[in-house]
């Protein structure tokens, strides 16, 4: 069974091929990110984020996912040599960079203790895979055209992984370098496939922060691979990369 | 750059099923940090009037961005891109990659079935603000 429910201000579908599968498994995946989102959403006023960026909490109150999350992006900050910070221009946190992939990673356990096995998850364009689709075979992801968004330019198979893409073709960018001004025009979108969709995502993060050297930032990580296009339409790829794309 | 790369094949992989219970829909918040949030009201009956809503055009780097949303009995139904960047600046230069060893192409569409689209779009600003005016329309 499969759904789509808008939370956290974007898509999230949830498919799920077991026949076991029940309307309150799909119910309890949603739950979980309204959740997630109840604790960090930069535009409740309620939410744990904007208590913190408030000052109306201090760290002894922090919940443990707030704790978790602020720990992962500390992590991240370092791996990628500060291109990933949570902190903004004017000194509040905004951990949404790493809660996406996080939850949608956690979602996926959720479903795994539940004992399923062929599912995945996907919120705004970032997606966790587990087993195969509903033929059997492997899930298979396309990379969308970041310059006609009705069409993919390539097309990925899945088992047990996770794949992110990052992007700022489009005015509203959510990523910003946080070493210079300028803005990101080099590259238009960087996809990662890694282990689990909160690492690839993380990464993918920083490396489009990085422009043009992101993916070979990506080439250096181990167990993942990375597929970026330029503004001209011209897609470079990690050397392992072409590993996913066959069936 | 040639536009013949980005071929005519047009695979409709961004028509979303948004089957969504509107009591258990949510704020409608941007991720970027441009666009301002807009609230989706939640109710405890139907939220939403059935028929097609079509968002702002919303001009965004490289042309435009429109979204179309469809409700059925009070659920929505599907969640379509009608506009999007199209033209590109053709005057800018080819980019050297500091690492040649890394294989480069020319991307180009692909028909194959899939199960699942990554992208950066669902949490563009552009997409957001679009949906955002197109669920207002849609209101009670």
């Amino acid at each position: 069974m499969k759904e789509t429910r808008i939370i956290m201000g974007m898509p999230i579908t949830v498919e799920i091929v077991d026949s076991s599968a029940k309307e309150k498994d799909l119910d309890d995946v949603f739950s979980y990110f309204q959740n997630v989102e109840s604790k960090f959403s930069k535009y409740k006023e309620t939410s744990e984020v904007s208590k913190i960026n408030n000052g109306e909490i201090s760290e002894s109150e922090y919940s443990e996912d707030m704790k978790i999350v602020l720990e992962l992006s500390e992590e991240t900050k370092n791996l990628t040599n500060g291109y990933f910070n949570i902190v903004t221009p004017d000194g509040k946190i905004d951990p949404s960079g790493l809660v996406k992939g996080w939850a949608i990673y956690e979602a996926s356990n959720l479903l795994k203790e539940k004992g399923f096995n062929d599912f995945y998850i996907e919120a705004g364009g970032d997606i966790q895979t587990h087993g195969t689709n509903n033929e059997g075979e492997k899930w298979r992801v396309g990379i969308r055209n970041p310059f006609e968004l009705e069409e993919i330019v390539k097309v990925v198979y899945l088992d047990e992984e996770g794949i992110a893409t990052s992007g700022t073709y489009l005015r509203g960018q959510h990523v910003y370098d946080p070493f210079r001004e300028k803005p990101i025009t080099e590259i238009v979108s960087l996809t990662v496939v890694g282990p689990n969709v909160y690492e690839a995502d993380r990464f993918a993060t920083a490396a489009f922060a990085m422009r043009e050297n992101g993916i070979q930032f990506i080439e250096k990580l181990d167990g993942f691979e990375g597929y970026s296009i330029d503004q001209n339409g011209i897609a470079t790829m990690t050397s392992g990369f072409e590993k996913y794309t066959n069936k | 750059m040639k536009k013949s790369i980005l071929s005519a094949t047009v695979i409709l992989t961004f028509v979303i099923y948004v089957v969504a219970t509107l009591t258990k829909s949510t704020v409608i918040a941007p991720v970027g940090d441009k666009t301002p949030p807009v609230q989706s009201t939640p109710s405890q009956s139907a939220a939403y009037k059935d028929g097609t809503y079509t968002g702002d055009s919303i001009d965004v780097y490289y042309g435009n961005v429109q979204v179309q949303v469809d409700v059925q009995n009070g659920k929505f139904s599907d969640v379509t891109v009608l506009d999007h960047p199209k033209d590109r600046d053709t005057s800018v230069s080819i980019y050297e990659y500091a690492a040649p060893k890394l294989k480069s192409e020319a991307i180009a569409a692909q028909s194959a079935q899939i199960d699942a689209v990554s992208g950066a779009t669902a949490t563009s600003g552009g997409f957001i603000k679009s949906l955002a005016s197109a669920l207002a329309k849609a209101k009670n």
